[in-house]
């Protein structure tokens, strides 16, 4: 693999990391929240943060996981403890940018916004921001060793279920 | 033909009538028009947020500087909290005394004065207007009148109070002062998580959940739902039936303190009762339920303060909640979370992932709000129906147990009075 990745490459990046982020958006779609803790490194940050805070360097986040455990944590909770009524959710990420890379390193971004279809209501737009993050290329392909979904909405629309 | 105001018609006062009766049994019931009338929401907002109450508005760590503001609501009123030139913190509509427009745009932000872009009328940070261009007109023509008296039209300033850190505001000049306004137990929960410290500002979390205001402020005088909805709670004994606890209302009814002691993840009796224990449940990153010994030893809980804030502790979290009413059957809930500047990294980082257990993505705060929409809802097709509030009897006394709704019934006596229903 080469250290440093050729600019020429960087078409070919770029639509590798569409496919990854794709890949993110449909596993939710899916509710499949086991496989959704497999696009993480062990050692990761997951957060869910608004614009306000990301914005005014306030840690604060909705969702706030320092490590894969949490994240573990988090879908033991959604399958097991919380009650909330069936909804669906189907992500649309565009705008995949790649800010730098080194080595194995990438940092990259990506807009998402989420649709919410509840049994009965028309769907609406549910959260809309962006991906800002931490990527790293291993043996077993893209990970999130960082991942920030600083949101725009001023507020949530209710309750958050699942990961962003 | 000159223009005068000699046929302006009398300002009229319309009080707002409202035709409805309350159910003969009082305040074990509760009518399902008090969350969805209009007139009983209009009422509301003038009787409960303009009216002889304290509203909670920030923290002092929100606005550290000079010049710094913070946009908030009072019930439906815009209004700004901002740090003055002598380092005080004043709350002041958020309305330009000119034709009313908002003069504050944006969440937070400093400035040195408050101009309204649409007149440039310019207002200094106490809210006393210091100028208008073309005061004297221009080109010789034009201008105000010569008996236009900018200290009677300045940007009103309310009554404030700042205890401890946290601010309050009263639209009121009859409100009684903040002490006797919140009573002994409730300023000593206040006290008890502001007790003098510098604050530091972690974050703010806001939701908007499809409920009239008043089911949020019942929810937090629930402790009855508590063990039996928020399976995440019980199973990790957060919160129990079997704790020790206290629900005290105060203020009437209006306010209320209730208070559990952590004992711990436990099977007792009780637990059978709590459908929704997970004895299996086993959490992989032990942190998030356990917290560190800080100042209130295990101890949770808090104070509502009304008309619309909480203050409570859950594990090592800190936080202000503040309900802001959109409507009938919408309002806006907003944790404002701290913690204190001698914090160590590792304290920080405790609040911040206990943080996960509130809010709107909350373990224990997601069931609720999912909840609230669906009282609402149900309600909303049932427009003559009425709630049933007798767990734990039918009385409005303070009880040393959870399986209770008497904040409730407290809480709808005071109501009752207050709106004149």
């Amino acid at each position: 693999m080469n250290a440093v990745l050729d600019q020429t490459h960087m078409p070919t990046l770029r639509t590798a990391l569409r496919d990854f982020y794709d890949d993110y958006g449909t596993c939710l779609d899916d509710w499949n929240l086991e496989g959704w803790v497999d696009f993480f490194t062990d050692d990761c940050h997951y957060r869910v943060i608004s614009h306000e805070n990301k914005q005014a360097n306030l840690p604060l986040g909705l969702i706030y996981c320092m490590n894969k455990n949490m994240l573990l944590d988090r879908v033991t909770a959604i399958r097991e403890t919380t009650m909330y009524e069936p909804r669906m959710l189907r992500h649309f990420i565009s705008g995949v940018h790649i800010k730098s890379v080194e080595g194995d390193v990438i940092k990259a971004q990506a807009n998402f916004m989420v649709t919410e279809a509840l049994s009965d209501q028309e769907p609406t737009v549910n959260l809309v921001g962006q991906y800002q993050d931490v990527i790293i290329r291993t043996q077993e392909g893209f990970k999130l060793q960082y991942r920030d979904c600083v949101y725009d909405n001023y507020r949530i629309r209710n309750s958050l279920i699942i990961p962003v | 033909m000159s223009c005068t105001h000699e046929n302006k018609p009398d300002v009229i006062e319309v009080p707002i009538t409202i035709n409805r009766r309350w159910p003969e049994e009082g305040y074990t019931r509760i009518p399902a028009w008090v969350y969805t009338d209009p007139a009983i929401y209009k009422k509301e907002m003038d009787v409960f947020f303009a009216g002889d109450t304290w509203n909670y508005v920030g923290l002092e760590c929100e606005v550290p500087e000079v010049g710094s503001y913070k946009r908030q609501w009072i019930g439906d009123r815009p209004v700004i909290m901002v740090r003055n030139e002598e380092g005080d913190i004043n709350v002041i509509e958020n309305r330009c005394a000119h034709k009313g427009a908002q003069i504050c745009w944006q969440n937070t932000g400093k400035v040195k004065d408050f101009t309204c872009p649409y007149h440039q009328w310019n207002y200094d940070l106490d809210g006393n207007l210091q100028g208008i261009p073309f005061r004297r007109g221009a080109l010789g023509k034009g201008g105000m009148p010569k008996d236009f008296d900018v200290k009677k039209f300045g940007i009103n300033r309310l009554r404030t109070v700042n205890r401890g850190g946290s601010i309050w505001a009263t639209f009121s000049d009859t409100a009684p002062d903040f002490e006797t306004y919140c009573g002994e137990e409730v300023l000593a929960e206040i006290d008890h998580m502001l007790p003098g410290k510098k604050l530091r500002l972690l974050g703010y979390s806001r939701q908007l959940i499809p409920s009239n205001w008043k089911m949020y402020l019942e929810n937090l005088k629930d402790p009855y739902h508590a063990t039996l909805l928020h399976s995440f709670y019980i199973t990790f004994g957060l919160w129990r039936a079997d704790s020790k606890s206290e629900c005290i209302p105060t203020g009437g009814g209006a306010h209320s303190v209730m208070v559990s002691h952590n004992e711990g993840k436990k099977k007792t009796e009780a637990t059978a009762e709590m459908e929704r224990f997970r004895d299996d449940l086993q959490i992989l990153d032990a942190e998030t339920v356990t917290p560190r010994a800080e100042f209130n030893r295990g101890r949770v809980g808090g104070a509502w303060v009304f008309p619309a804030a909480q203050f409570g502790i859950q594990a090592n979290s800190l936080k202000t909640r503040h309900v802001i009413p959109r409507g009938p059957d919408s309002h806006e809930l907003v944790f404002t979370y701290y913690g204190y500047e001698d914090d160590d990294e590792d304290m920080t980082r405790l609040r911040l992932k206990h943080a996960n257990l509130l809010g709107p993505a909350g373990f224990v705060s997601m069931d609720d709000s999912e909840m609230l929409k669906q009282v609402q809802t149900g309600i909303s097709g049932y427009p003559e129906s009425v709630s049933v509030v007798e767990m734990g009897g039918r009385d409005t006394e303070p009880a040393d147990y959870m399986v209770s709704e008497v904040l409730i019934r407290a809480f709808y006596q005071y109501y009752r009075e207050a709106m004149e229903l």
